[in-house]
């Protein structure tokens, strides 16, 4: 794009533009992308968000494992992922520089604070020599300047500290981007007023600085790379909008859940990064019936949770993978003792602390097979932001509905990443209000005589004389007494796997192309925003290529099978070593074939389209042959 | 929140038809019906009653009683009692653990919903063994048990769960035995407590570590060997019959407790401390006597109860929904947000 801008006059504004802001855990660039996002959204742009934020709360100043960016794509037309290759970098700092550089596009945009080029900050981003010395730098265009001296000068009429005067930057950055793609300062003006409502003079110092750089723009679009580039609003559905955050959608689909089950929440949690997000969303929403509840631990936060169901409350709780880990004894409880119960789980890089800030996918495992004993549970996945509002709705109808636990997978970049979100009408929610037994349901009360969908009545302890006893040993039909009998635990766990397997879920449907075709793309979660878009241009080349995502993984669709196996290719990319996969493999025989990343990295859009091209041979009318996979995914003889 | 002593029952409106299975001669029988004939006294209600257990020998306990009843998950049952009491903060919750449940793998549990202070007893059966694994030492067994994990005798030194369970910082700590007749009025003083009341109940497994509290427990020589507790009353032990001859009180130089010569009619004269049972501190030296030189401290040890968890909760959300409507589409629709309109948008491909 800045070649573009540099070379041609701007009548053909690209239809989507990349910007990454780059720079130290302490420069602000979480909020600089969050609020650039606010007023993309504002000027009707469509969008996806990449945080990328380091592990450490304050890692060391300067340094490479510091760095913190923030990516958004947005543009006139739909926007499926927070983009592959960035056409603008604005580096804080030499580490943001380094850190980042390989991902720009040829010919993209760097913007460079000089005034950070330090020779010690050199130092701290393993540079021998200045980048701006050398010729590292000639692939792209290059716009270096001052912007800490710019922004100290701006602000200095508000009397403000050193330091204080250089946190500035990131508003000053903040206003050289808006000025480039033409957006309006009010709503960021008045950010920052409320947001600094005790402090005045921060407020102006702020203002000053974004203004100063939206001015500077002005200045220097007379010479230089620097271009002002306006993105029209993309076609959209009439309506009111937002943007969410997956963690937000999460927490409001939950609340609307309970309130369409007709029930009081309680939530338990332990924090743990990317999950603690959706505590904190609740911990606030406490006029909707929330009980918040932070536990001594994972395991506290479930049985908590199970406790309240019990008692006639939805129990949800929510983790990521080591605390799954730590609950999967007490799913266990709650699939025997059959009370509904929601289990987020918002995965990230693992096995063990693994990568905390990072995506993954590598949870489905344990979410389909990580119990004790025959512990079948549905689970739903969502694929973005806007989607996992409905699907935390859908884990809330099921778990009521079936007295079973439910668990939501959702992961680290869906939590983090934000999209413009068409505020939906609760009006036009299906309410699914949960029943409480009130009376002996036979001549004796029968704890576990199971409705015609399987599920076991719901009775709330302090009911009047339907005293019973529940637990986690095998219960007898019916009575729900214990019972070892070798006939009993058959029926048991027959009707334990087969309430799960006959729980509605919605059939399969294609997200693009038809039935039947050369190749079938497969995914699951949050790989949707690149297959979307992968296929969508690999079909604008001619190819028989079709996308289907599944968002019931258990139980998974009952079409689900047939359309596979009309395919003759089928090839599922995961964040993970080919767990959905195996899954489908087992379940329909069919010859899926995997496409893996595990770099805690989102897949980008070209990685997909090659991958649809390897099987085309890149030539789009080819007959096509046999999926070709990525080196790592199959095992051979070596390894 | 307790209900208030108003139903009529009787100790067969408690018992369930389900076969006891515990091993004839268990203190855990003796512990049931303990329960079984104070629960009536209280005048509790059977449907608004709630045993919530772990698992061990001790935690098949709620499927003897006819009441509510959660026979959880190992060491959990404060966790998961917590969820309930939160949810329906009127339910009358007992919970029943053991020695190896409430302290070894549901140590941290049993921390938290002590100084959380949830309202509940907790029961602890200690009978300084892992009972339901056959026999293995326990984190309250003496050095020196043998038992088929330590089979030439442990060597860790064992927790002693009042002094944990104060540490934690429980405002009810109490202590009994199966057998003893005044168990029944240490869990009326327990259910009395508002906030987590927990009991030490010492229980005789007679499979796999037998007559062990014999050296206190045995009735014979028993009044020289317990020291019941109770509020406003002089801590005298020895035989009642001969009117006490032995009496506890503090050390001022070392603040330790010592033996002195005592009777119910010198005993002011001789030092011997009047249990008042909101004293933290004596609490805490009685806790920790060793029996031997002393007597083994029973009864109420501690009571001073303070706000519950339960009410907390409740008043922080209210305080936290206060003045805020509950109206899921505002809410949906919060933040900075913009309308798109019919005839808008500038589509490009
Ligand atoms: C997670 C888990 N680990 C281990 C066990 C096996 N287990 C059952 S009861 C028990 C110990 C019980 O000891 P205690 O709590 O003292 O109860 P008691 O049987 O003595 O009454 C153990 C280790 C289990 N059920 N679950
Ligand atoms: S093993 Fe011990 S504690 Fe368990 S039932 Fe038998 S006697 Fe009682
Ligand atoms: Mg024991």
């Amino acid at each position: 794009m800045a070649t573009q801008a540099k070379d041609t006059p701007q009548d053909t504004a690209p239809d989507s533009v990349v910007v990454r802001f780059a720079g130290d855990s302490g420069d602000g660039m979480q909020l600089t992308g969050g609020q650039f996002t606010l007023s993309t959204a504002l000027a009707g742009n469509d969008l996806a968000t990449f945080p990328d934020f380091p592990a450490e709360i304050r890692a060391p100043q300067g340094t490479l494992f510091g760095v913190s960016a923030f990516q958004i794509n947005f543009g006139s037309r739909e926007i499926n992922t927070a983009g592959d290759a960035p056409d603008v970098l604005v580096a804080m700092n030499p580490a943001g520089l380094k850190v980042n550089l390989d991902a720009l596009k040829p010919g993209g945009l760097i913007i460079i604070d000089t005034g950070e080029f330090t020779k010690r900050n050199l130092d701290k981003a393993k540079y021998d020599v200045s980048p701006l010395e050398d010729d590292s730098l000639a692939k792209w265009d290059v716009l270096a300047f001052d912007i800490s001296a710019l922004t100290v000068e701006a602000v200095k009429p508000f009397g403000l500290g050193n330091k204080d005067a250089l946190r500035c930057k990131n508003m000053w950055t903040l206003g050289l981007a808006l000025w480039m793609f033409d957006r309006e300062r009010g709503p960021l003006e008045d950010w920052l007023k409320n947001k600094f409502k005790n402090k005045p003079e921060i407020a102006d110092a702020n203002i000053a600085a974004l203004n100063a750089g939206h001015a500077y723009g002005e200045t220097a679009e007379l010479s230089g790379p620097l271009q002002k580039l306006h993105i029209d609003p993309v076609e959209a559905e009439p309506g009111l909008y937002r943007t969410i955050t997956g963690a937000e959608a999460i927490s409001l689909g939950l609340v609307a859940g309970a309130q369409l089950a007709e029930l009081p929440m309680f939530f338990g949690g332990y924090p743990i990064t990317p999950a603690s997000a959706i505590l904190h969303h609740l911990a606030r929403l406490k006029e909707f019936g929330v009980t918040t509840f932070q536990a001594e631990d994972e395991i506290a936060a479930i049985c908590a949770a199970i406790g309240a169901s019990y008692a006639g409350q939805l129990g949800i709780t929510s983790s990521s993978g080591p605390g799954i880990a730590l609950k999967g004894e007490a799913m266990g409880l709650a699939i025997m003792t059959e009370l509904p119960l929601v289990i987020v789980n918002s995965q990230r890089g693992g096995p063990s602390t693994g990568l905390p800030t990072k995506t993954e996918q590598s949870d489905l495992y344990q979410a389909m097979y990580g119990r004790n004993g025959d512990a079948p549970m549905p689970i739903v996945s969502a694929c973005s932001p806007g989607d996992a509002f409905e699907v935390a709705i859908e884990a809330c109808r099921i778990a009521t509905q079936y007295m079973t636990p439910v668990m939501l997978l959702t992961d680290g970049y869906i939590a983090n990443a934000a999209e413009p979100w068409k505020v939906p009408d609760p009006d036009t929610f299906e309410p699914f209000p949960a029943k409480f037994l009130t009376e002996k349901n036979g001549e004796e009360l029968l704890p576990y005589k199971r409705d015609s969908k399987g599920a076991r009545p719901w009775i709330k302890p302090g009911t009047p004389d339907l005293m019973h006893r529940i637990g986690g040993i095998e219960k007898a039909v019916d009575t729900g007494h214990i019972d070892y009998a070798p006939d009993n635990h058959q029926a048991m766990t027959d009707a334990r796997v087969n309430k799960v397997l006959n729980v509605e879920v919605p059939d399969q449907e294609i997200a693009a192309g038809e039935a039947g075709g050369k190749l079938v793309v497969v995914g699951w979660g949050s790989t949707y925003g690149p297959i979307r878009r992968a296929v969508d241009n690999s079909r604008a080349k001619g190819m028989d290529v079709s996308h289907i995502h599944v968002r019931h993984i258990w139980p998974l669709p009952k079409n689900l099978g047939d359309l596979l196996n009309s395919y003759d290719n089928v090839l599922v990319p995961e964040m993970n070593t080919g767990q959905f996969k195996t899954v489908l493999r087992d379940q329909f025989l069919v010859d899926a074939k995997p496409l893996t990343k595990t770099s805690g990295q989102p897949f980008s859009i070209v990685e997909m389209e090659e991958a649809i091209d390897k099987y085309f041979d890149g030539i789009p009318d080819n007959e096509g042959g046999q999926v070709e996979v990525n080196d790592t995914q199959l095992p051979s003889s070596e390894q | 929140m307790n209900a208030p002593a108003k139903f009529e029952t009787t100790l067969k409106d408690w018992e369930t038809d389900q076969e006891v299975r515990w091993c004839p001669g268990c203190g855990d029988y003796a512990i049931l019906k303990a329960v079984q004939r104070t629960l009536p006294q209280l005048g509790a209600d059977p449907s608004n009653t709630c045993f919530i257990s772990g698992i061990g020998c001790s935690s098949r306990f709620p499927y003897y009683m006819e009441t509510y009843g959660f026979h959880t998950i190992h060491g959990r049952a404060p966790a998961v009692a917590t969820g309930v009491k939160l949810a329906n903060p009127d339910l009358d919750i007992w919970l029943v653990t053991g020695d190896g449940d409430g302290l070894s793998i549901g140590g941290n549990h049993m921390m938290h919903v002590l100084r959380r202070n949830v309202n509940m007893q907790i029961m602890l059966f200690n009978n300084e063994i892992y009972g339901l694994t056959k026999g293995q030492s326990s984190p309250t067994s003496r050095e020196g048990t043998k038992s088929p994990s330590t089979p030439i005798g442990s060597f860790d030194h064992p927790a002693n769960p009042c002094a944990f369970a104060l540490g934690a910082g429980a405002r009810f700590v109490g202590r009994g035995f199966d057998v003893s007749k005044n168990l029944p009025d240490v869990l009326k003083a327990a259910h009395a407590h508002q906030g987590a009341a927990f009991i030490e109940i010492f229980q005789n497994c007679i499979v796999y570590n037998k007559d062990v509290f014999n050296d206190f427990a045995a009735p014979k020589g028993a009044g020289d060997r317990q020291l019941w507790l109770e509020n406003g009353k002089p801590m005298l032990f020895g035989d009642p019959k001969a009117g006490f001859d032995k009496g506890i009180a503090l050390d001022r130089d070392t603040l330790t407790l010592k033996v002195v010569e005592a009777t119910e009619e010198n005993w002011e004269e001789a030092g011997v401390l009047v249990h008042d049972q909101t004293d933290r501190t004596i609490a805490h030296l009685l806790i920790e006597m060793p029996f031997g030189p002393f007597p083994m401290a029973l009864g109420v040890l501690y009571d001073d109860p303070r706000p519950t968890f339960e009410t907390a909760v409740i008043e922080e959300r209210a305080k936290s929904a206060a003045g805020k409507e509950a109206n899921l589409a505002k809410l949906l629709g919060k933040g900075q947000t913009w309308t798109v309109e019919p005839s808008e948008g500038h589509p490009t491909d």
